[in-house]
């Protein structure tokens, strides 16, 4: 009870699927993962929760699944969210140093981020995350530590994560109504790009686009900091209500075509190609036109790509992109996306792995389960920093007891 | 006027001689309703099958023959129709040396939708240029005045230099359900006159930037039925950015969808003295953000009775369906746009709308996109694009 403070669990509550990787930290702090439920999801539309029943029930079979697997019992998460009201901007705080001797202290860095956190967000909106980027002492740029620095102007900039506070208050709800704790809630983008960069690409710059079933996060790093992000309610399920709809099948039918027959260009084989679709006598109902099919898939997959390039160009990053774009989440199986999304942003586009940890290293190289990998790998950094606890404390103990009663 | 004007169209005065006609039951109404003191020097005009005794107009022209006994039309756009083109000379010499011409109605009855057509040609050999405002009627009125309206409505726009037209069920988005009937006639009749107003205003006042008539005809001639227009005021010291978000919530025009979709619009800006280069600057680019793949026509005047008082009228003229309109269309190419001088013979002119009247079929209205599972999300929005809508759909990309 006392000693598994050293598992961490990453919970995604997606579109399509609800995802919870648990991982295990041995005393060096390297990452093991041991653990993966997943269930489908039918309560969460456009990665936002609509039905809060339905999710608590997909949330407890995946978490059930995942325990069972990895044999331990999961406490605390750290939560995924996403969603299109959340939004990304950088920020920059100045502070002057007012000590006579104009040496940089650790409180003028602390008083500086202090004040580039002060942003005036939408009363309804609450920060998620706020990344501090570099120091600049009086206009010198790119200081990753500026303690012990003689300066008298100090100024950092920092990317601010944030969003809707009742909408990611609706999830963390969701989650504490099934006894778990949320450690930290994480924008799944920025959770995506952790499990799929090394440092090396975050330093080059990199374009982590995560594809999920109802909303497409995308993170720019550059330098080894957050540079950009951003959300767009377009996903899967967009892809598979164009379907429906141009080719008048029933969503269900549409989402098996998308998956069987989808590509993300129109193939040559696919020319003047048709496929029927039979009903479960195998009485023919429907022939569908192959080319239609990816033509539609292929419209809809090149916009979601020219709004985020688009997006990156009026950030004034695309030429930072060295490293290129690394494509994850479910939607980067379709067939031939690379190909698309190297036409699109015109640099090299790799579908991402989660190469990053050791573990359960060939069922968990799925792009899909990138976003709950790099949960676990945040919860894994977040730890790292925390200073040694003293297990035998008053206050360990009173929160282990608390827990425990808590659960019983 | 302040400025020198090139010698335009309205070069014949410095005020044009404009009548504003209201034909019908409604367009009667609706011209009580435009008969304020800014309309003065402009005559009224009112037509009717039945006995248009009750308006207050200066002119009044009853339409009667015996085959009406005095019943008036009954609801028959074809006897309304017939009887104008019986009267036609009447109509003719009503319009007699005016260089504008307004015909407001209610299309889907007997005498608005019979007769505007009609008057609108007599205008147009007259030598007046033809702006006609018109509503369309509720859903509820029934299948019947829907499609008198619809094809009374493809006749006006074969024959007049612009129509804009305000389907009355989009009226009830502007209202509250426990609007007594009276007052929402009062909304529809005060919306038309705000649009008269503001095309008004872009005639008359002495424009810093000039838009002519022509300009307003090139934009809301030959589109798609529904030329939304939006007129909003506002004042005080944030009144351009006020007038935006007004402009932008404008139910006419579908909380700015209208702006997006539409291939041309026109812009007219009307404030005091005080109207500054920024403010102007400042709508446009709102404006301009919103609808990329238009034609922007603007326009901006200064009116020094309007004090601290910023007025914007927005015309937006939809992409037209282009098989729908294959009669009209033919015909418009065939009439020079702006200038009466160059008008063709009349013989050959009138019979364009009575071909294109047999020529067009009941049509079943332009549904909208159904969003399948996205129905009753809240819609994804990327610079007024809603992105639910299959992207082959908004691109226009034909399967096949």
């Amino acid at each position: 009870m006392f000693d598994d403070s050293n598992i961490i669990a990453g919970l995604e509550i997606g579109t399509h699927k609800i995802c919870v990787v648990v991982g295990e930290q041995n005393a060096e702090g390297t990452l093991n993962i041991i653990g993966l439920g997943q269930a489908r999801s039918r309560g969460v539309r456009k990665g936002e929760i609509i039905d809060p029943q339905q999710a608590e029930e997909d949330l407890r079979a995946a978490v059930y699944e995942a325990e069972q697997m990895a044999d331990v019992e999961i406490r605390s998460v750290y939560l995924g969210v996403s969603g299109s009201h959340i939004r990304g901007f950088n920020n920059r705080g100045v502070h002057p140093v007012v000590s006579a001797d104009r040496e940089i202290s650790e409180d003028d860095v602390q008083d500086v981020v202090k004040n580039a956190m002060a942003v005036n967000l939408p009363a309804e909106n609450a920060r998620i995350h706020s990344v501090r980027q570099r120091f600049s002492v009086d206009g010198q740029d790119g200081v990753t530590n500026p303690v012990g620095m003689l300066g008298a102007r100090l100024e950092v900039d920092m990317h601010v994560i944030h969003g809707h506070a009742n909408r990611l208050q609706n999830a963390i709800r969701l989650v504490r109504g099934t006894q778990l704790e949320v450690d930290e809630i994480v924008f799944t983008g920025i959770a995506s790009s952790l499990a799929l960069l090394t440092n090396d690409q975050k330093e080059l710059g990199a374009l982590v686009v995560d594809m999920g079933g109802g909303t497409t996060e995308f993170v720019v790093h550059y330098d080894g900091v957050i540079r950009h992000s951003g959300v767009l309610a377009v996903g899967g399920d967009h892809v598979a209500n164009d379907l429906a709809y141009g080719l008048k099948v029933p969503l269900s039918r549409a989402e098996k075509l998308k998956i069987e027959h989808g590509s993300a260009l129109v193939t040559e084989a696919a020319k003047g190609q048709t496929i029927s679709i039979t009903n479960e006598l195998g009485l023919e109902l429907k022939r569908v036109n192959v080319e239609h099919l990816q033509r539609i898939m292929s419209l809809r997959l090149e916009e979601l790509f020219q709004l985020i390039a688009r997006d990156v160009e009026q950030a004034g990053l695309t030429d930072y992109l060295r490293a290129g774009v690394f494509l994850c989440g479910g939607g980067s199986r379709v067939p031939d996306l690379n190909r698309l999304a190297e036409n699109i942003f015109q640099m090299n586009v790799t579908a991402g792995h989660a190469g990053a940890l050791s573990g359960l290293a060939t069922t968990l190289d799925q792009p899909e389960f990138a976003a709950a990998i790099g949960l676990v790998k945040y919860g894994s950094l977040k730890n790292r920093k925390r200073a040694p606890r003293n297990l035998f404390s008053p206050q360990a103990i009173k929160g282990a007891f608390g827990r425990f009663m808590q659960r019983s | 006027m302040e400025t020198p004007e090139p010698p335009s169209l309205l070069a014949a005065g410095p005020k044009p001689l404009v009548k504003i006609f209201g034909v019908g039951t409604a367009g009667l109404a609706l011209l009580e309703a435009a008969h304020t003191p800014e309309f003065a020097g402009s005559d009224f005009i009112a037509i009717n099958t039945d006995s248009p005794a009750a308006s207050s107009a200066k002119v009044k022209i009853h339409l009667e023959s015996k085959l009406l006994r005095g019943l008036g039309s009954g609801g028959d756009a074809e006897r309304g129709r017939a009887l104008a083109e019986e009267q036609f000379s009447t109509l003719k010499a009503a319009c007699e040396n005016a260089n504008v011409v307004f015909i407001l109605a209610g299309l889907g009855g007997g005498a608005g939708s019979g007769i505007s057509p009609i008057l609108a040609k007599a205008a147009r050999e007259a030598g007046a240029l033809v702006l006609a405002f018109v509503t369309l009627p509720f859903d509820c009125e029934g299948n019947r005045r829907e499609q008198q309206a619809q094809q009374s409505l493809a006749q006006l726009r074969a024959v007049a230099d612009g129509v804009i037209c305000l389907p009355g069920q989009k009226i009830f988005k502007l209202i509250d359900e426990n609007t007594p009937v009276v007052e929402t006639f009062r909304v529809t009749a005060g919306l038309l006159h705000e649009g008269l107003r503001g095309v008004w205003q872009l005639l008359t006042r002495p424009g810093l930037i000039q838009v002519h008539f022509s300009d307003v005809c090139a934009l809301v001639r030959d589109r798609h039925a529904e030329s939304a227009f939006a007129f909003v005021e506002t004042s005080g010291p944030g009144r351009a950015r006020e007038a935006v978000e007004k402009i932008l919530a404008h139910p006419l025009l579908d909380e700015g969808r209208a702006l997006a979709e539409s291939d041309a619009v026109l812009v007219s800006l009307t404030a005091g003295k005080d109207l500054t280069m920024a403010e102007i600057g400042r709508v446009m680019d709102q404006v301009k953000r919103q609808c990329a793949h238009a034609q922007i026509i603007m326009g901006a005047a200064v009116d020094s009775a309007l004090k601290d008082k910023l007025c914007v009228t927005v015309i937006a003229a939809k992409q037209g369906v282009a098989a729908a309109h294959v009669a009209p269309r033919s015909e418009a190419r065939a009439t020079p746009l702006s200038l009466p001088g160059h008008r063709e013979p009349a013989l050959s002119r009138s019979r364009g709308p009575r071909k294109a009247s047999k020529a067009i079929q009941t049509q079943l209205p332009l549904n909208i996109v159904s969003k399948g599972r996205f129905d009753k999300s809240e819609p994804t929005k990327h610079n007024g694009e809603d992105l639910d809508v299959p992207t082959f759909l908004r691109r226009g990309i034909p399967l096949n």
